[in-house]
């Protein structure tokens, strides 16, 4: 009885999820999209990429080529149009779309595109949002042996008020031990294309957060942003430190069997 | 026009500057070390308000509402004043401003002058003014005789010797105060710093001061302070000169309800100031026997003009935003080249006196948000640093091989096609410069990724490439 309730549900809360990558996890970080696909499948949902994704036009927007985002803008809109509920595994991305896109679409002066913008904000979450407050599960059945410290990251922090999210998913993963950060809510100093034009200041901000990474002796530091991680795992393997940069997702994707490859 | 923001004009470029500040560990100390204070203090007081939000939106709206009617408060004020006795100026820039008041100063045969609370007197360089037509003037805040005396620019907005350690302000008095035997303790600087002014106090008969707030509804000027030496100068000279910021007018009186709340707690972590110090005009057997208030322009106008970013005139100066950026704790306040530093300073300086002088300011920041969080009347600063830059882009101040970039990365994310085609090449291409699985050195723009930082190879299949073959082979 008990049994046939819990099977009944879940068969009703299967979701179709449609997965936006980012251009740079699609480049960059493939693993990271596997491990997002390998979690949902195992929740019991089913993913779907579609091929005609691009590029949410975030690092054009932010430096000032506002213009040149606009039919990034259009292309994602378009894509995205008829999907339920979408995933993307980065929240500076998610920021983007949710607190630039409305602003975007005004200046447009197209009112469909506003239109299409109001309709997708509600449909948009990041990963931990999507897995927390949509599927409303915390324990998605990972196994990770190791000492991890989490790095909050400025858009998840400050934008996207993702709170203990992260950190709620981390607790239930069996063999995982969450080690603290320290001055956990300070930038890292990656900032997107600031990284290079400021790369004085990026460096300065970047040697206080592996400070604090380092004193904590986790293995893995791990965040919702690879962008932050591929700021902070470039200055780790400089300086020959040996602790490894994973996103949430790929510690989330974990099992007895190994990670995700 | 001669509209300015001190020397930034001519100060060398954000990267350039901050290159040799973040080299500077006293200075990065010095500066890690007082805004840990003041922000620790600040997160304390403002736990304890339970409204704190609220007041954050009446700070924002009691500021909107002043801009979108500022020529009516403007008027009210002036009227209010000049009925209580005050004299009003108006300023359309910083010549001007100096003009009327080394006029004001110099209708007094005055050869001296003391000055408080004025950042905007560095933002219109008053003191080179005033020196220039045979005046000397005497800062009388503590942190800005620091400056004064040590031949230095103020490095933030509330705390302006806030680079200065307790041994380099000893060197500062011991030298030019003449104290040889000066002692290192506070109260040994302190006690130096009041014998030197309270002769000023008592002797200079004209007075120079700032404003926090001015009242359109009864006229009246208000100024917080911690030290008292405001109230020296407000009270003790014979002539007071206020020089205000257009954007300083509130409505009514009771606004200040709001106002002093949000400022003390924003700036220095106190639940109220030590002086509040509001005075209407002049009144028999009191204060200053003359009073003018400058109505100072410098560009603010402009600044009204844009929509989005106009809610930088909101700002009250408290500084908690310097305090929260990473980048000014990294910097300290000299990298941003203008009086006004940190956050504010950068969405403020470009706009007051054009992007061609400031095209790095607004991409002095990570975009993080800490500013924003704290800001006491809702500054959305990240936004305006955004738009900002846009304007910078827009006005073709950008660095070419930026915009070539930027083009072709726009190009190239257009279609998946290209993207694929892009993601294909940058295989190929990071060969030559990739060693056992590592990116070390990169080539043109990108080295300044790898001067700091390893990068790792592209990796041979892309997320889309592993999910074409996927759908390809048969699901278990």
């Amino acid at each position: 009885m008990c049994a046939d309730w819990i099977l009944q549900t879940s068969i009703e809360t299967t979701l179709h999820i449609s997965l936006f990558i980012t251009c740079y996890n699609d480049t960059l970080f493939p693993r990271t999209g596997r491990a997002v696909v390998a979690v949902l499948e195992r929740l019991g949902h089913t993913v779907e990429f579609r091929q005609a994704q691009t590029c949410c036009g975030q690092m054009h927007y932010n430096t000032g080529y506002q213009a040149e985002a606009m039919p990034l803008m259009r292309h994602f809109l378009e894509v995205f149009r008829d999907d339920e509920t979408i995933c993307i595994p980065s929240s500076s991305c998610v920021a983007m779309i949710r607190d630039h896109y409305p602003k975007m679409a005004a200046v447009s002066g197209d009112p469909a595109v506003s239109r299409a913008v109001h309709k997708l904000l509600p449909r948009i979450f990041e990963f931990s949002e999507l897995l927390v407050d949509k599927l409303g599960v915390t324990d998605v059945g990972a196994f990770f042996p190791h000492s991890v410290t989490l790095h909050p990251s400025c858009h998840s922090l400050r934008s996207l008020h993702l709170g203990d999210k992260p950190e709620r998913l981390l607790k239930q993963v069996r063999g995982l031990t969450l080690v603290d950060l320290p001055e956990a809510d300070e930038c890292c100093g990656f900032g997107g294309t600031f990284a290079i034009k400021n790369v004085e200041v990026s460096a300065a901000m970047l040697s206080d957060k592996l400070r604090c990474v380092l004193g904590t002796r986790a293995e893995i530091c791990t965040a919702a942003d690879n962008s932050c991680l591929m700021h902070i795992a470039g200055a780790l393997s400089r300086q020959r430190a040996g602790i490894r940069c994973l996103h949430l997702s790929e510690i989330l994707a974990s099992t007895e069997a190994g990670e995700v490859s | 026009m001669s509209i300015r923001v001190g020397e930034a004009a001519s100060a060398p470029d954000f990267p350039v500057a901050a290159k040799k500040l973040v080299s500077n560990a006293q200075v990065r100390q010095n500066v890690r070390r007082a805004t840990d204070v003041i922000r620790n203090k600040r997160a304390r007081v403002v736990a304890e308000v339970d409204d704190w939000e609220q007041l954050r939106e009446a700070g924002h709206e009691i500021k909107e509402h002043v801009l979108r009617h500022l020529d009516f408060y403007l008027q009210q004020f002036e009227a209010a004043c000049t009925r209580a006795g005050g004299v009003v100026h108006w300023a359309s820039d910083a010549d001007e401003a100096n003009r009327i008041i080394v006029d004001l100063v110099r209708a007094q045969e005055a050869t001296e002058v003391i000055k408080v609370k004025t950042m905007t007197s560095d933002e219109i360089r008053l003191n080179p003014a005033l020196q220039a037509a045979g005046i000397t003037p005497y800062e009388t805040d503590l942190a800005d005789l620091i400056v004064q005396l040590g031949e230095d620019q103020p490095s933030h907005i509330v705390v302006p010797a806030l680079h200065r350690n307790r041994m380099e302000i000893r060197r500062i008095f011991s030298e030019k105060m003449n104290l040889p035997e000066l002692g290192y303790q506070p109260e040994d600087l302190t006690d130096a710093a009041r014998a030197y002014l309270r002769e000023k106090f008592l002797r200079v008969p004209v007075a120079i001061s700032g404003a926090n707030f001015a009242i359109a509804e009864t006229g009246a000027v208000c100024v917080v302070e911690s030290e008292g030496n405001a109230r020296m100068c407000l009270s003790l000279p014979r002539v007071l000169i206020t020089l205000v910021g257009i954007e300083k007018i509130i409505p009514k009186f009771r606004d200040l309800e709001v106002f002093l709340q949000l400022l003390p707690r924003s700036a220095t972590g106190e639940r109220m100031n030590p002086y509040n110090s509001i005075w209407t005009g002049v009144s028999p057997g009191g204060g200053p026997r003359e009073f003018h208030v400058v109505l100072l322009d410098n560009g603010r106008t402009n600044v009204l003009s844009d929509d989005v970013s106009r809610e930088t005139l909101d700002c009250i100066r408290c500084g908690a935003c310097l305090n929260a950026c990473p980048v000014y704790r990294q910097t300290g306040g000299h990298a941003y080249g203008s009086v006004y530093a940190g956050p504010i300073g950068a969405i403020l300086t470009p706009q007051l006196q054009g992007m061609q002088h400031s095209q790095t300011l607004p991409y002095a920041s990570s975009l993080c948000g800490a500013c924003y969080d704290v800001c006491p009347v809702k500054i959305n600063i990240p936004e305006i640093l955004v738009h900002l830059r846009g304007r910078v882009v827009e006005e073709n101040h950008a660095p070419l091989v930026e915009k070539l970039a930027m083009k072709a990365a726009a190009f190239a994310l257009e279609t998946p096609e290209r993207l694929s085609l892009a993601q294909k090449t940058a295989r190929i291409a990071q060969l030559p410069f990739t060693h056992d699985g590592v990116i070390r050195h990169l080539p043109g723009m990108l080295a300044g990724w790898t001067s700091i930082r390893d990068l790792a190879p592209v990796p041979k299949q892309s997320f889309r490439e592993w999910w074409a073959k996927r759908q390809k082979e048969p699901r278990l």
